[in-house]
């Protein structure tokens, strides 16, 4: 039994004005990108990530959950020096995932945000380093199980608060 | 057909956008020297960074102001105490800086006799850090300056303490800095006090490592290490960090497996220098030296380094004037001292006045 299990028809779909759709992403490059520069240990944290499972889950469509990831792994790309794609890729798997599991579970749990944010933090980080390092061989460092686990919870306990915070710009479809 | 496509059509958007970057994936890696410089990679960098720099230049320049009126006008306790420590210091400091001059005085009067030439920073631009590249696995930040202010690739970046890195992208009004701690970065460096070369190169984990240093030659933690100029993009001289741990490489045992502490805190940057032209000069004539009755002492001007070997060679004794021909055979005699008779002609020529070039004074 998944944590939070509802019938499909008790599922509210949800969508989001343009504004939200437009400045969320943009606000969420932003602070991982500023954030770090007063606080190195911030980069543990994936907001685009986050915010990428925030759209997918809310609107529960797989298409615009893959494309809102695609484009905020390929922006987020855009702020670093490795090739574009690397993050468009992972943010596009989890964008599919995280809109086909919003249709199977209670997204407006606490719990299930939890897991959701350590798992999904996970899967990203499986999908980046195999293709970082299986597909074009970039000199990376796969990360430690500490790294790992540290990252799972702490953005999974982002993700409950986060959420809390961005349903406030959530409409009812 | 239609059935098809209308059943599957979210695996197969799937597929199609997965399937397009791994291409593009792929087109940027097989042009590693100007990587991701396609005319649509460079689109989407400017626009991931045009929409992010200016809200980052605003929150940082908002920060700087409201640091600078705390600074400047609310936080002036101790200040008096502080300038009187200062003003100690700096006595100290000039006592330090006359000794100072006469070794500069002397090595530029050096550099001079033997033509070298140096090249010095003779132009930087201050930027200010106003992000980063968000994750582990970047080690790049964002500076607030660009073509506009005259940056472009491959500029070194430097701070007070060290080596920072280099411009990778330059935009109209930011750029992006790698470090030199990336993987992808690589410095020519030497050590300090064995003149051993090699390349300090980033690692995956953010730290820095020194390599092709041989593993019988003698590296003690602690010695510095700086740029050599070799990559003909760091001036010579600039301090990269120090020799944190040095033993025999596990991969390469030829090699010893250096690591290097950075003299910059790389994760700590507020400000930053753009060297944005750097100069090849032959130093002209040394300064006045401060003598110790409060004058200065102005270098002789002129003297070739070959006159300066000259003089401090063995020569043959003065010989007696009123022999003609054995004035000759002396003077040819003095010419050829035995092993250097380079410098004995210099000698020679020195003694005879009529040899003086007119540009140097006769004494």
């Amino acid at each position: 039994m998944l944590v939070g299990h509802k019938s499909r028809e008790e599922f509210q779909v949800h969508r989001l004005g343009v504004v939200a759709s437009v400045a969320l992403p943009l606000v969420a490059l932003f602070l991982q990108s500023y954030i770090p520069i007063k606080f190195p240990w911030f980069s543990i944290f994936d907001i685009p990530l986050l915010v990428t499972i925030f759209f997918a889950v809310t609107r529960r469509t797989q298409l615009t959950g893959m494309l809102t990831g695609c484009v905020i792994g390929l922006l987020q790309d855009g702020l670093t020096q490795q090739p574009l794609g690397l993050n468009g890729i992972a943010k596009t798997v989890i964008g599919y995932a995280a809109s086909s599991l919003g249709v199977k579970i209670d997204v407006e749990n606490p719990a299930s945000r939890l897991l959701m944010g350590g798992g999904f933090y996970l899967l990203h980080q499986a999908v980046y380093f195999a293709v970082a390092k299986g597909l074009i061989r970039l000199p990376l460092a796969w990360p430690s199980v500490v790294h790992l686990t540290i990252g799972a919870v702490a953005n999974g306990m982002l993700a409950v608060f986060l959420f809390a915070f961005l349903d406030r710009f959530k409409r009812r479809k | 057909m239609e059935n098809f496509f209308g059943r599957y059509r979210n695996q197969l958007v799937l597929g199609v956008l997965m399937f397009t970057q791994v291409i593009a994936l792929a087109t940027q890696v097989k042009k590693p020297a100007d990587s991701g410089a396609g005319p649509s990679t460079r689109l989407v960098r400017y626009w991931a960074v045009a929409s992010i720099a200016p809200l980052e230049k605003l929150l940082m320049n908002i920060g700087h102001g409201a640091r600078s009126f705390w600074s400047s006008y609310v936080d002036l306790r101790g200040v008096h105490d502080k300038n009187r420590e200062l003003s100690r210091q700096i006595d100290d400091l000039r006592l330090q800086q006359s000794e100072l001059a006469q070794d500069a005085g002397q090595a530029h009067r050096l550099q001079t006799l033997l033509d070298f030439k140096q090249k010095t920073i003779s132009r930087t631009v201050a930027a200010q850090v106003i992000g980063s590249g968000g994750n582990d696995q970047s080690h790049l930040i964002m500076i607030d300056k660009g073509r506009d202010q005259g940056l472009s690739e491959d500029m070194p970046v430097i701070s007070p303490d060290g080596v920072i890195g280099k411009l990778l992208r330059v935009y109209a009004s930011t750029s992006q800095v790698l470090e030199i701690n990336d993987a992808s970065s690589g410095v020519g460096a030497i050590l300090e006090k064995s003149r051993l070369q090699g390349i300090a190169n980033g690692t995956s984990s953010g730290s820095i490592e020194l390599h092709y240093i041989m593993a019988d030659e003698q590296v003690s933690p602690g010695e510095q290490i700086l740029t050599s100029g070799g990559d003909r993009i760091f001036p010579k001289g600039l301090l990269i960090g120090t020799v944190d741990h040095a033993s025999v490489g596990k991969d390469r045992e030829a090699f010893l497996d250096i690591r290097v502490k950075p003299a910059v805190a790389l994760n700590k940057l507020e400000e930053v220098l753009v060297v944005t032209k750097v100069e090849e000069v032959v130093p002209e004539s040394a300064p006045p030296l401060p003598v110790a009755d409060g004058g200065t002492e102005t270098p002789s001007t002129g003297i070739r380094a070959a006159d300066i070997l000259a003089q401090r060679l063995p020569s043959a004794p003065p010989v007696a004037p009123e022999n003609g021909a054995k004035h000759g055979a002396a003077g040819l005699k003095a010419k050829v001292p035995g092993k250097h008779p380079a410098a004995g002609a210099k000698k020679a020529e020195a003694a005879s006045p009529a040899n003086v070039p007119p540009d140097r004074p006769q004494t």
